[in-house]
């Protein structure tokens, strides 16, 4: 019983001078803490706005989001934990839900999410809540479900993709000239996360850029079945360079495949944003989708009271559609003008990715596409999207739906 | 037998009870201790006043009505399957499938709703689902159970691998039944027809797992305290020879109550696919298996008790996640002050369970 006393006592003890010790800290701490708010000049009315991110800065897809998101409020005049919201590592069930409503509550009066799979739970919530703004990048469903106050949007990434595939026919040139490979050899690699057609579409975007400029290219695909993983993407990577792939490409959401080609010694096409700090060597150029100019017009539209579309596209033209700086470390001489005569034939009209002359599928030229741009649960395509002899992506939904799978690409199968 | 011996400083004792009173003081003393540490780490390495910080922490669960709503549903999921895992554990038997058991009772209960619905009235169709749940979730159970008692196999690395099984087992069906094609997600089932999904009640719709939840616990506290199954139970666990001897069936008593334990994760499974989730995923229980058994264990399997741990957790998660948001951090952050706070919380269980003897007082206290 003395022994219990005692040891109370000290405990006590204990507690009473690390509580003067944290009282004094947390002074400091208080000072410092309203010195942060207040700066920034606050938009009409108390407007707010939130993102949900399935990962956090980490994955180089949500940085590319945060980045965008933080940008477009503090445009806006919004400032962080006041008056713009960011919540992470929201997955993509009950979770998801749980936060757009969390905003809700927080007086948000816009609400963003930005993975595919949020979608349904995007879409519950803005169906409960009528006076909220729900915008969902890369989803399908608001052109079919027509929810009033639920929107997708998307960008012509397919472009941005086919601009870096030129950067990589060019590397792949540079490699045939010097002697370091053959003409048959410019094969190049790809990791992806998921065989559908967002991922499809890119990496065929990004074949037939390369193919423009260097005619022999063919291409190996290999999936992850995830959209972080660093393990696999880079097991994926180093398994491509296995087997004699010179070049490497990814559409998935770590530094995996970046990382092991720098290890390597491979070049690198990357996605979502510049990798060169990690690899200064192989790092030849990313594409990415800016969406600040997104995050703005839905903002700019929700304080104005006019109509978000239900589909939006970003383009070039919108800026929605970038490159990152070319390394010229790693990069063929001459890709920064053959990406600018690229991207000014492309704003012009004058060249298309998805050309039906460019490709085949299975020897023969495709003259007509049913796609399942209405994505009602029934896997029924009922869309004509071949056009004049191109393949119309991002034209009837603003989420890619190119799903084809064309020749000199090679499916290897799922990471193992 | 200390008496030749040079006594030591401090040397330990196990303590052999402890009034609930002092325990609990023990338990607080050790939370304000956590939240002092928490507060100097946050003072000094992120800058930012503590006490902002613990009211984040609250508003993150009790700011608005609908997030004391979440998070009473957060916490009813977890403790039922917390309370599932409790006979088990009480038995001594290492359930670490809780996971495992919880998803395919999550399984059962979609499985049947996509490929059913429609065929059937929606409350034939629940029927089937909670049927189809509990029927997975035992089925998880009964495997390592019935290998244990026939065989003796080590229950733990058994249960443990039926995890694995389980989230490969969905990890396909999930590409079997995805929606749109290829996208490997099957997103909400039945969105617009709610066909298999439990009603509202009153027009809440976060309440209904709450009943369950309470209606368990209070179920869960009579059929362990007063129960012959609950006492058999408690004999298993402290001591296999002695309820030989009583002529209690042992091999029986683990199958039974590993049965009873997966079906009520299967029952979770069935709340959250038909009331909270409706859907799919191989990420859907999301580790309560394993975070139950430490709500288990701190509330020593008592069901009321296990009430409070499990808030515990649940306020811990929900705050830290609002820290990460209002504050402008990723998760890493809430993550570390949960990770203190739950050291502390542990770290006195030490203390409650041994005794402190310092040098003086050493040879009156050893009784």
């Amino acid at each position: 019983m003395k022994g219990i006393k005692k040891i109370l006592a000290l405990v006590f003890v204990a507690v009473f001078a690390v509580g003067m010790l944290a009282a004094c800290g947390g002074g400091n701490g208080g000072d410092a803490a309203p010195a942060g708010s207040g700066g920034a000049a606050a938009p009409a009315g108390d407007f707010k706005a939130g993102l949900i991110c399935l990962h956090d800065e980490n994955s180089t897809y949500d940085l590319n989001f945060i980045n965008a998101f933080k940008e477009a409020c503090e445009d806006m005049g919004l400032v962080e934990g006041e008056s713009y919201f960011i919540k992470t590592n929201k997955g993509e069930n009950e979770e998801a839900y749980q936060a757009a409503c969390e905003l809700v509550d927080q007086g948000c009066n816009v609400i963003f999410a930005d993975s595919f799979g949020h979608e349904d739970y995007i879409l519950q919530a803005a169906m409960e809540n009528p006076d909220v703004q729900f915008c969902h990048a890369t989803g399908t469903k608001a052109h079919t479900e027509l929810v009033e106050n639920y929107h997708n949007a998307f960008a012509s990434i397919y472009e941005g993709r086919y601009l870096a595939g030129v950067a990589a026919g060019m590397k792949l040139n540079e490699m045939i000239e010097s002697g370091k490979i053959t003409a048959d050899q410019a094969v190049m690699g790809y990791v992806g996360a998921y065989p559908y057609a967002e991922v499809k579409s890119g990496y065929t975007s990004f074949y037939l850029g390369a193919k423009s400029v260097c005619p022999t290219v063919t291409m190996q695909v290999t999936f992850t079945n995830s959209w972080y993983d660093e393990t696999l993407e880079k097991t994926g990577a180093q398994t491509l360079i296995d087997k004699g792939c010179v070049l490497i490409s990814q559409h998935a959401d770590s530094m995996g495949a970046p990382t092991a080609c720098e290890a390597a010694g491979v070049p690198n096409v990357s996605y979502n944003g510049s990798t060169v700090q990690a690899c200064p060597n192989t790092f030849i150029v990313s594409s990415r989708i800016d969406w600040a100019p997104y995050f703005k017009y839905a903002m700019q539209s929700t304080l104005d009271g006019t109509k978000i579309d239900y589909d939006w596209v970003g383009t070039i033209d919108t800026g929605s559609v970038v490159l990152t700086e070319v390394n010229e470390a790693a990069a063929a001489p001459g890709t920064v003008d053959a990406i600018e005569a690229a991207k000014a034939d492309l704003v012009a009209g004058n060249i298309h990715v998805f050309d039906t002359a460019n490709f085949t599928v299975g020897g023969q030229t495709l003259t007509s596409y049913q796609a399942d741009v209405d994505d009602m649960g029934d896997f029924q395509p009922e869309t004509e999207v071949i056009e004049n002899g191109i393949f119309m992506e991002s034209y009837y939904r603003s989420a890619p739906y190119f799903d084809i799978d064309i020749d000199g690409i090679t499916i290897l199968g799922d990471v193992q | 037998m200390t008496n030749t011996a040079k006594t030591p400083l401090v040397h330990i004792t196990r303590r052999k009870n402890i009034a609930w009173y002092r325990a609990w003081i023990v338990r607080i003393i050790a939370v304000i201790l956590a939240l002092i540490l928490c507060g100097i780490i946050t003072t000094f390495v992120v800058h930012i006043n503590p006490i902002e910080v613990y009211k984040t922490m609250i508003s993150g669960n009790f700011g608005t009505a609908r997030k004391v709503w979440f998070m009473g549903q957060d916490l009813a999921t977890l403790l039922i399957i917390s309370l599932a895992l409790a006979p088990a554990f009480r038995m001594r038997f290492w359930n670490l499938g809780g996971d495992g058991q919880a998803l395919m009772g999550c399984f059962g209960a979609s499985a049947v709703m996509i490929l059913c619905s429609g065929s059937m009235p929606n409350w034939l169709l629940l029927i089937v689902m909670f049927a189809a749940a509990i029927f997975c979730g035992m089925l998880w159970a009964f495997v390592p159970a019935f290998f244990k008692a026939r065989w003796n196999t080590n229950e733990t690395l058994f249960t443990l691998m039926m995890n694995y099984l389980a989230t490969q087992l969905i990890a396909f069906f999930v590409v079997v039944w995805e929606n749109p094609k290829g996208s490997s997600k099957i997103g909400i089932i039945n969105q617009r027809t709610q066909l298999g999904w439990l009603p509202d009640i009153g027009g809440n719709k976060y309440i209904l797992i709450i009943i369950v939840a309470v209606v368990l616990a209070v179920a869960m506290f009579i059929y362990m305290r007063y129960s012959k199954h609950g006492y058999e139970i408690a004999v298993v666990g402290e001591s296999e020879p002695t309820a030989r001897y009583v002529g209690i069936k042992v091999r029986k008593v683990i199958i039974r109550t590993m049965l009873l334990s997966g079906a009520i994760c299967g029952l979770a499974g069935f709340m959250m696919v038909a009331s909270t989730n409706h859907t799919l995923t191989t990420t859907l229980v999301g580790g309560r298996g394993f975070t139950g058994v430490m709500v288990a264990w701190l509330a020593k399997f008592n069901p009321f008790f296990m009430i409070i741990t499990s808030f515990i957790l649940v306020f811990l998660g929900r705050g830290a996640s609002e820290i990460s948001t209002m504050f402008g951090f990723n998760d890493s952050f809430g993550s570390i002050l949960t990770g203190i706070i739950l050291f502390f919380i542990i770290g006195c269980e030490f203390f409650l369970n041994y005794e402190l003897h310092f040098r003086k007082s050493a040879k009156k206290e050893v009784a």
